[in-house]
């Protein structure tokens, strides 16, 4: 093991020089350039890119799924090498990170049961989130016998019931439709209020990246380096129809377009990027 | 809401027994057609190996459960078929235990798999009623040996079933598993089995016809007792009504166990009929 590497005790998730290379059969693949960020506790974070900028493969170092090639990934000060406890992770498909021969209620129950939580509070906790994402009465329904919102919602309230300390979401609503995203977004947004769960939200819609940050993390193409880590003053309180009408959304927006736009010619750099303004 | 049953509804309630006894009356019929075409077929033979059907079903009764009086512990029933069942699900039993356990660490473990993939495929390959004459050397004609092959027989199709079902569980699932840190045990049976649930099913009806199989030929070898065992001593003793009458309930048994299984396979199975319906529906 090595020793806690000395950081500012806010830092939540700290990633160091991290870079992941795929070594399969043939070329060896360098997917993770060189990557370097601090999220501090609290903060929800987006990461957008464009296709195949390795967002998947940078969530899946910080959960711990995938060993980095160099670098280190640290969760409150601890090297993440295997999945920690006090993450939870909710993945794009829905549909097949839940248990089709659990309930509902049995699948947000089972990560808790493994906690060993006793079954008073696992029954308070399920019933709250389930509550909490609107599902209070969907508890004895199969996944399948529900739609692909309502089925990210499960999941949605299965790692929430976990108390995790970070939140991983992999394109989430990448699969559901234009109006039920607007609902999850939000949900996304009260209970990260609610909670005080440090949130990384990959996504590679745009306008979903800025309405949901504090922040917002652009990274280039393969092999991907960090772009810009674009700072979002938008306040607190935010509503799908107001905050995506306001200026600074407006310019926000435009400049992460740009960025990706710039990233996917190649740029590596803001400076490489040459932005209109 | 679904609309409440109203006393309105006698008419649908009339037309809902219609169909059950249409759909009834379709399921017998071919039976039926068969039984009559046998009893009318055989009614004036005198060819003594197709006897009448009457003289087969005269003598079924005290073939089987002996004539009036006879205490039950002392019919054929009692002697010679639960004697049958028991092997067979004793050893059906230790096929399914053994075949699953096996199943489940091979198909968790590439390494292991590459490992004994050529041993198994040559075990598969092997007829398991070979098996009978070359049990008898170090087992006897006991039950152990009829047990012993009515295991080997039965536990390729499961293991074999049971090791492409693991290996097909949804990588996503599997990290699920992961991330929310269930132990090894909880893996087996929260993930793994049930995961593997319908592959495993399918293996063990086919391990259920062959185990069938193998419990008469295991008995038509050498044996003391059994199904198997009473038709071929029926056969060798020019008893025929008695050894069709063998035949008929080795057929009967057989759907009873069929039956049996394909009860308790749609109550494990029912999240996974279900999930099938609404991926077929498409969302």
């Amino acid at each position: 093991m090595t020793s806690p590497v000395v950081e500012n005790p806010s830092v939540m998730l700290g990633v160091h020089g991290l870079n992941k290379v795929y070594t399969g059969r043939g070329e060896p693949v360098e997917a993770i350039a060189d990557l370097s960020f601090e999220i501090s506790a609290g903060e929800l974070v987006c990461v957008v890119g464009p296709s195949g900028a390795g967002k998947t493969t940078l969530l899946r170092c910080l959960a711990g799924l995938l060993p980095a090639t160099a670098g280190d990934v640290r969760l409150a000060g601890q090297a993440v090498s295997d999945p920690p406890t006090g993450m939870a992770v909710v993945f794009q498909e829905y549909g097949r990170s839940l248990f089709p021969w659990l309930t509902v209620a049995q699948n947000v129950e089972l990560p808790l049961r493994e906690k060993g939580l006793p079954k008073a509070r696992r029954k308070e906790l399920v019933r709250e989130t389930l509550e909490a994402v609107g599902l209070g009465d969907a508890t004895a329904s199969y996944p399948w016998q529900l739609s692909g919102g309502m089925q990210q919602r499960v999941a949605i309230a299965r790692a929430a019931a976990y108390e995790p300390q970070v939140l991983l979401m992999d394109e989430p609503f990448a699969a559901v439709d234009a109006q039920t995203r607007f609902d999850l977004e939000d949900l996304v947004r009260s209970l990260w209020s609610r909670l005080g769960v440090t949130v990384v939200f990959v996504t590679h819609d745009i306008d979903e990246a800025i309405y949901l940050g504090e922040r917002v993390l652009v990274l280039s193409g393969r092999p991907t380096v960090l772009l810009e880590d674009v700072r979002v003053g938008l306040g607190d309180d935010r509503s799908q129809l107001e905050t995506r009408a306001t200026p600074e959304f407006t310019r926000l927006r435009t400049h992460v377009y740009e960025l990706v736009q710039a990233a996917k010619r190649g740029a590596r750099s803001v400076t490489d990027a040459h932005l209109t303004h | 809401m679904s609309t409440p049953k109203t006393p309105g509804s006698a008419a649908g309630g009339l037309r809902t027994t219609d169909r059950l006894a249409a759909g009834l009356l379709w399921l017998v019929a071919l039976p039926t057609v068969l039984v009559a075409a046998w009893w009318f077929g055989s009614a004036s033979s005198d060819n003594y190996i197709n006897p009448p059907l009457a003289d087969v079903v005269a003598a079924f009764v005290p073939t089987w459960f002996g004539e009036p009086g006879t205490p039950f512990a002392d019919s054929r029933v009692a002697v010679d078929i639960v004697p049958s069942v028991l092997r067979l699900m004793a050893g059906y039993a230790v096929a399914l235990v053994g075949g699953i356990a096996a199943g489940v660490l091979i198909g968790s473990s590439r390494a292991l798999r590459a490992f004994v993939e050529p041993v198994l495929e040559f075990f598969r390959a092997v007829p398991p009623p070979i098996l009978v004459p070359v049990l008898m050397l170090f087992l006897g004609i006991g039950d152990t040996m009829k047990v012993v092959v009515i295991a080997f027989g039965c536990v390729w199709p499961i293991l074999l079933n049971t090791v492409e079902g693991v290996r097909a569980l949804d990588p996503v699932l599997r990290d699920t598993a992961r991330i929310y840190r269930l132990g090894p045990w909880a893996r087996v049976r929260k993930l793994v089995l049930p995961g593997a649930s319908p592959q495993i099913v399918t293996g063990a009806r086919q391990a259920l016809s062959i185990g069938i199989i193998l419990m008469v030929i295991g008995e038509m070898f050498a044996a003391r007792d059994g199904l198997g065992f009473s038709i071929v001593q029926f056969q060798r003793s020019f008893a025929i009504p008695e050894m069709w009458g063998g035949v008929v309930v080795l057929g009967l048994l057989g759907l009873l166990l069929s039956l049996t299984f394909r009860v308790a396979s749609d109550a494990i199975l029912a999240w996974y009929h279900g999930y099938q319906r609404a991926q077929r529906g498409g969302a």
